[in-house]
């Protein structure tokens, strides 16, 4: 696998460019919390999970649960460069007759594991696959990144105790913890806090880190594949529409798409790092 | 034709009714933006209840609001409104015939390039599947606000299907419309169009080319689904012999799943349901699934073609 940092670093901005590309050309989407997986999905799918691009259907493959389904174009972006379908189809994001959904769909798309958009149900559909895992003397391992607004709906807490009670180790679920959701922020709209403890209570074993952080990511996939009769959920503190200026932290970025010009300029930000 | 926002009409009733009505509160699932909502909580911030992504918790909240005497209008986007807390709305809300109402923006094929998770096509047949509940589709921004001040005035669960923007407006204001018997958009003998929401203003144009070509065809915009005007429908069975349905919703178990129950058991006369014909759709935009699903001025004038006899 590759895990050179640098090569993972590289690959994030192809990945964001990817993605603010497909968005512009929907002229609708989700960028913000798209933008904020980059390095958790990219991390995943270059230096963690044993996929096969050229076989998606093989049933010893790794599972990926996008529950936060609206952030899609992270995911499809991930899938065309790593060979599951032509990079130039992300241009047909959303549109008519095209395989990639507004919202992942699992009958479309080539890679994608699970159909997601209703807020809540992937832990749920995780755990499901991660226990059949168990039952058929497989080692593959199920993946499921949840949003932080998605943790409102009761569903996740309801699966979150069932993981714990079977003991899934071989699920990992990660919160891409952005601290937005749509209407605003979580304090505003649900408080989280304290997000560790909560999950603590509910028997997981919580490993918290900085979620662009290649080295942290890395080495919390290590801890949690090493972490026996229990679930491992990572809290990855992230930013929403990280990597450009005047998308960081606005939730009006949540569900905008950018226009030409906005997409240039962020396309010049991420390039060099601003 | 000139058109409208439905969904800011509504929040723009919630404010009117707020007004008016101190006992209203609204309750939202971080979508205030989308569903207009946000216009209320600005007006009345301590009426406005934002329970997070989490609607079956917001709809059983409603439920205890009811039972201390509040009107409370539970909002959600339509899809999650109708299925993420059915079993809320039945058990919570239905059984007890408390107070509550549902206000559902982006009904239908509205929310188009999200794709399937997003449209709603089988709400209004899970909604009139529940015993107590009044189930409302306005056709515009005017009917809409009619549909939620008509909500307030009525003691009883109501569910409200709402669009998105810039449907066509069919109604100068809001005393105009008839919301128990529905209005009459159009008159003629030769056959009968009965339809509602998005699709009423197509019912509409078909029917004025179609005068061109010598058929006389009436149009009847329905907003109350159920209990569906039994008399009115029958009336029209009479008159016109024949009668098509239209509407953005499956072909099982909406309007014209009412309409053939009420005819049917009456006055039979050959039904025509035009809807989509029960699949998911694909992201696309608007106007490509309603072609998709053939609800299109020009399909409605083959369609009544077809079925003359
Ligand atoms: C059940 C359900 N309710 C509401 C929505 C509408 N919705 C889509 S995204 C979103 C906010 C999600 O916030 P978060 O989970 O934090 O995602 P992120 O910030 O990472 O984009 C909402 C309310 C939905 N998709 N599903």
């Amino acid at each position: 696998m590759e895990k050179d940092i640098q090569f993972l670093k590289d690959t994030a901005k192809e990945l964001r460019k990817n993605i603010l590309k497909m968005v512009c050309a929907a002229c609708s989407g989700h960028p913000g919390g798209a933008l904020s997986a980059a390095e958790i999905i990219t991390a995943l799918y270059y230096g963690e999970m044993h996929v096969d691009p050229k076989n998606p259907q093989d049933p010893d493959r790794d599972r990926f649960i996008l529950s936060k389904g609206h952030t899609c174009p992270v995911l499809y972006s991930v899938l065309a460069m790593k060979g599951y379908f032509p990079l130039e189809e992300l241009q047909t994001l959303r549109k008519i007759n095209g395989r990639l959904q507004g919202h992942p769909d699992m009958n479309k798309t080539p890679g994608v594991d699970s159909t997601a958009g209703s807020l809540g149900n992937g832990l749920s559909i995780g755990i499901g696959m991660a226990l059949m895992a168990k039952l058929d003397k497989k080692s593959y391992r199920t993946y499921v990144l949840l949003g932080c607004g998605e943790l409102n709906e009761g569903l996740i807490w309801e699966a979150a105790m069932a993981a714990a009670k079977f003991k899934i180790d071989n699920l990992l679920a990660i919160v891409d913890y952005n601290r937005l959701q749509l209407d605003g922020t979580n304090d505003e709209v649900m408080p989280l806090e304290p997000l560790a403890d909560k999950w603590k209570a509910f028997n997981w074993n919580v490993i918290t880190i900085d979620g662009h952080d290649f080295n942290q990511i890395l080495g919390a996939f290590r801890k949690a594949g090493e972490t026996v009769n229990q679930p491992t959920v990572i809290i990855a503190n992230t930013v929403k529409g990280k990597g450009v200026s005047f998308m960081e932290n606005k939730v009006d970025w949540h569900g905008k798409a950018p226009n030409k010009e906005q997409l240039e300029t962020a396309l010049r930000e991420i390039e060099n790092d601003i | 034709m000139q058109t409208a926002s439905m969904r800011t009409a509504y929040g723009e009733a919630l404010v009117e009714a707020g007004r008016e009505n101190k006992n209203i509160v609204v309750l939202e699932a971080d979508l205030s933006k989308a569903t207009k909502t946000s216009l209320f909580a600005k007006a009345f911030p301590e009426r406005f209840f934002n329970i997070g992504i989490a609607e079956q918790n917001m709809m059983s909240m409603a439920a205890g609001f009811a039972t201390c005497g509040k009107v409370p209008f539970a909002t959600a986007l339509a899809v999650f409104a109708s299925m993420r807390a059915l079993e809320q709305v039945r058990t919570s809300v239905c059984i007890g015939n408390l107070n509550v109402k549902i206000g559902a923006p982006y009904g239908g094929l509205a929310t188009a390039e999200n794709g399937p998770t997003h449209q709603c096509i089988s709400d209004i047949n899970m909604m009139r599947g529940l015993p107590n509940m009044t189930v409302l589709a306005p056709s515009d921004a005017v009917s809409c606000k009619a549909c939620v001040h008509w909500a307030v005035k009525h003691k009883g669960p109501v569910y409200i299907r709402i669009l998105r923007d810039g449907e066509p407006v069919l109604y100068e204001k809001k005393e105009d419309v008839n919301i128990e018997n529905g209005n009459r958009l159009h008159e003629g003998n030769d056959m009968a169009i009965i339809c509602n929401g998005f699709t009423s203003h197509m019912a509409l144009q078909a029917a004025e080319e179609l005068t061109k070509e010598g058929m006389h065809v009436t149009v009847h915009d329905i907003f109350c689904i159920k209990p569906i005007a039994a008399d009115v429908i029958l009336d029209i069975a009479q008159k016109c012999k024949r009668i098509i349905t239209v509407e953005e919703h499956n072909i099982y178990g909406g309007l014209g799943s009412a309409v053939a129950e009420v005819i049917s058991q009456s006055r039979p006369v050959p039904l025509k349901i035009m809807g989509v014909n029960d699949y998911f759709s694909d992201s696309g935009s608007h106007k490509d699934l309603l072609e998709r699903a053939g609800l299109t001025v020009e399909n409605i004038i083959r369609q009544v073609k077809d079925f003359v006899e």
